[in-house]
């Protein structure tokens, strides 16, 4: 019950709720749990609740520190 | 999927296995925990263990939150299905988790209970809305993650004055467990379990940040990496506390740094605070009685607590004797040794927790057939 994906905001909608998409599936979740979340965001949610944002440019960071692993 | 499959490259993570055999010094072992059963879930379903040297060694935390509620709060949850009148709402792990005499919320809802598996908090909420001449209790477990929501819908059944609605509260902290699993005696006096390093939470982390984790790094002189869900995302962080380890150092760094900040959620953070405070003591399975290690609804809630509301009382209950989800949730033994492993004790019917949610260390194991190299 742990496991939590990333999911891509798709609309916001009335109290706190917005869709996101994930894998093709659309689900709605509760916004109540992060702030300043706007469409085309990059959410990780956990039984129907935005946890935490994802940030691009660190998700960057970290595939290219694996790209750099696989040169050396 | 944008996010998760460029985390899963199979020829990047042999690159970032190479580089782990490359560091490690074949003098020494390294004794590695995964606190999260999200992580013990990935290193069972990718094979990862058996991407390491042989002188690196997994060892499988508590962190699953069904592995570790005691029998006397399922036997509690059970009990309160059976109440007249009572709707019980549930996360569908909790379902077949074993209680006293073999008993389970699903067989007690075969025998009539109205237990139902809710996928989010809200919808508990929404089946006390539309069934206001029943009570409906949330049966609510779960570390950092799943304690946000269950505040957002305490706050909610207040703001509604949802007078049939009460939450049983089994929510626990990350930090008290590791603290014990380092305070242990057998750590302490045995050295059974010589931990080397842990990697943090994923999911937990957003939550509460890695600031948390300084004290252990600090206090116990042990390297804390914080890493994602995915297999890369493990390797990489096994290869920064083989790094750690290596050049003496012990600190918390973040693998995860694409969703856990150092701060965490405050958001989440404080709704936590404003409704929910520690309990002096809570029984976990496996560990016993951790001290301030979970968490009890506050007064100005007190009306949508079920303990209150039904006078609930948890006696302690031992696990099956043969049972040693105890010893594989302090790290002390693995699921292939256990004797009911795979042949009593099976995901269909199982005997222990452990065996009953897919973070559980001996269904991880039976599921993707590690059982067949541990035995
Ligand atoms: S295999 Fe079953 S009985 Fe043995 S430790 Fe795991 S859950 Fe307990």
């Amino acid at each position: 019950m742990c496991l939590a994906l990333p999911a891509l905001v798709t609309e916001l909608l009335a109290d706190d709720m917005a869709l996101v998409e994930l894998g093709g599936v659309t689900k709605e979740i509760s916004m109540a749990l992060v702030e300043g979340v706007a469409v085309g965001d990059y959410v990780i949610v956990h039984v129907g609740f935005a946890l935490s944002r994802l940030d691009p440019a660190e998700a960057e960071k970290t595939l290219a520190l694996f790209a750099e692993l696989a040169q050396a | 999927m944008k996010y998760i499959d460029e985390f899963r490259d199979g020829r990047l993570a042999r690159n970032i296995a190479a580089a782990i055999a490359a560091e490690v010094r074949p003098e020494r072992r390294y004794a590695l925990m995964e606190f999260c059963g999200g992580h013990t879930h990935a290193i069972s379903r990718y094979g990862i263990e058996d991407l390491l040297p042989g002188n690196v060694q997994m060892i499988h935390g508590p962190g699953c939150p069904v592995c570790v509620l005691p029998i006397g709060r399922v036997d509690n949850a059970i009990w309160l299905a059976r109440q007249p009148g009572v709707i019980l709402c549930t996360y569908g792990d909790l379902l077949r988790v074993p209680g006293s005499a073999r008993q389970s919320l699903l067989k007690v809802k075969a025998a009539g209970a109205d237990v139902r598996m809710v996928y989010s908090a809200a919808d508990s909420l929404t089946i006390a809305r539309d069934n206001p001449d029943r009570q409906v209790v949330f049966f609510a477990i779960g570390f950092e993650t799943t304690t946000p929501p269950t505040a957002v819908v305490i706050k909610q059944a207040k703001a509604w004055g949802l007078s049939n609605y009460s939450v049983f509260c089994n929510h626990v902290l990350t930090p008290a467990a590791i603290a014990n699993i380092l305070e242990s005696p057998e750590v302490r006096e045995l050295g059974q379990v010589p931990l080397d390093g842990f990697i943090g939470p994923a999911h937990v982390s957003t939550v509460i940040g890695s600031r948390p984790y300084e004290y252990f790094a600090l206090e116990y002189q042990k390297p804390v990496v914080i890493a994602g869900f995915e297999p890369l995302d493990v390797l990489q962080a096994i290869l920064m506390l083989v790094r750690q380890l290596n050049e003496g150092r012990f600190e918390v760094e973040n693998e995860f740094s694409r969703a856990v900040t150092r701060d965490g959620n405050l958001k989440a953070q404080g709704l936590v605070a404003e409704v929910f405070e520690l309990r002096r003591v809570f029984e976990w399975r496996g560990l016993g009685l951790v001290p301030y290690s979970a968490l009890a609804i506050k007064e100005p809630f007190a009306a949508w607590d079920a303990e209150r509301r039904f006078a609930i009382e948890t006696a302690s209950v031992p696990d099956n004797r043969a049972c040693e989800c105890g010893a594989i949730l302090r790290g002390l033994k693995r699921p292939a040794e256990c004797r009911l492993f795979g042949s009593v004790c099976t995901p269909e019917n199982p005997i222990g927790s452990c065996m009953v949610s897919a973070e559980g260390a001996c269904a991880a194991y039976w599921t993707y057939g590690r059982f067949r190299q541990a035995g």
